[in-house]
């Protein structure tokens, strides 16, 4: 397995981890009461930081690993990684626009901050989510 | 979002006739191991000019390795 497949497979399991987490935090801090009076921004913070620091760390021990394997091969990239990255890119984009209208639409109606804030972020999770997916189906079963 | 293609060609036999390894030809033409084994599955279409590079280590034409069927025989 090259570096950027590892790269995808580690951004695919955070992604998964860090909304996970967040979603239990937040659903935590409201205790069943009203979403909107829960303080997000202090777990949206950590686990977007939380998100990073696991995602350079699965990178780094995977790399070790497939190192010890095959040396030459484990951080070495070509045309194909590239043309993986650009796909993955483009489907990422589709989101991240979803998510933006999505905001633009709820600032229009006068949404509370806490449902803006969420959707936006939750276009980053599901972008780099598909994202993660559509790269790891490249690598698997082929771009052609 | 996987396209299926038309083009098939010949490397992994030309490969073995000459008694080359996957890692040697991907190192001549300058691409990873995991691209080389992608191209002969049929899994990853390679540029034209990644095409040009492996035909070239050959020393064949790119007709010679890469098959795409006329349109009149679907052949």
């Amino acid at each position: 397995m090259v570096y950027h497949e590892r790269a995808a497979w580690a951004g695919l399991i955070t992604s998964v981890v860090t909304m996970v987490v967040y979603v239990v935090l937040v659903l935590d801090g409201a205790d069943g009461g009203d979403l909107t009076t829960v303080d997000w921004f202090p777990p949206m913070l950590w686990t977007i930081g939380g998100g990073i620091v696991l995602s350079i760390l699965i990178t780094i021990l995977w790399g070790i690993v497939a190192g010890m394997r095959d040396r030459a091969s484990a951080t070495a990239s070509d045309i194909r990684d590239r043309d993986i990255s650009r796909l993955g890119g483009r489907v990422e984009s589709a989101f991240l626009v979803i998510a933006g209208l999505g905001v633009i639409l709820l600032c229009a109606i006068g949404a509370d901050v806490f449902w803006i804030a969420n959707t936006m972020f939750l276009g980053f999770a599901v972008s780099a989510f598909v994202g993660g997916i559509a790269r790891v189906i490249a690598y698997r079963r082929g771009l052609v | 979002m996987v396209k299926p293609t038309l083009v098939t060609n010949s490397i992994r036999s030309r490969r073995e006739a000459a008694g080359i390894t996957q890692a040697d030809l991907a190192g001549r033409v300058g691409v990873t191991r995991q691209t080389l084994i992608a191209i002969e599955q049929g899994r990853y279409s390679p540029t034209l000019e990644l095409a040009f590079q492996i035909a070239r280590a050959f020393g064949a034409g790119i007709d010679d390795l890469f098959q795409y069927p006329s349109q009149e025989t679907g052949e």
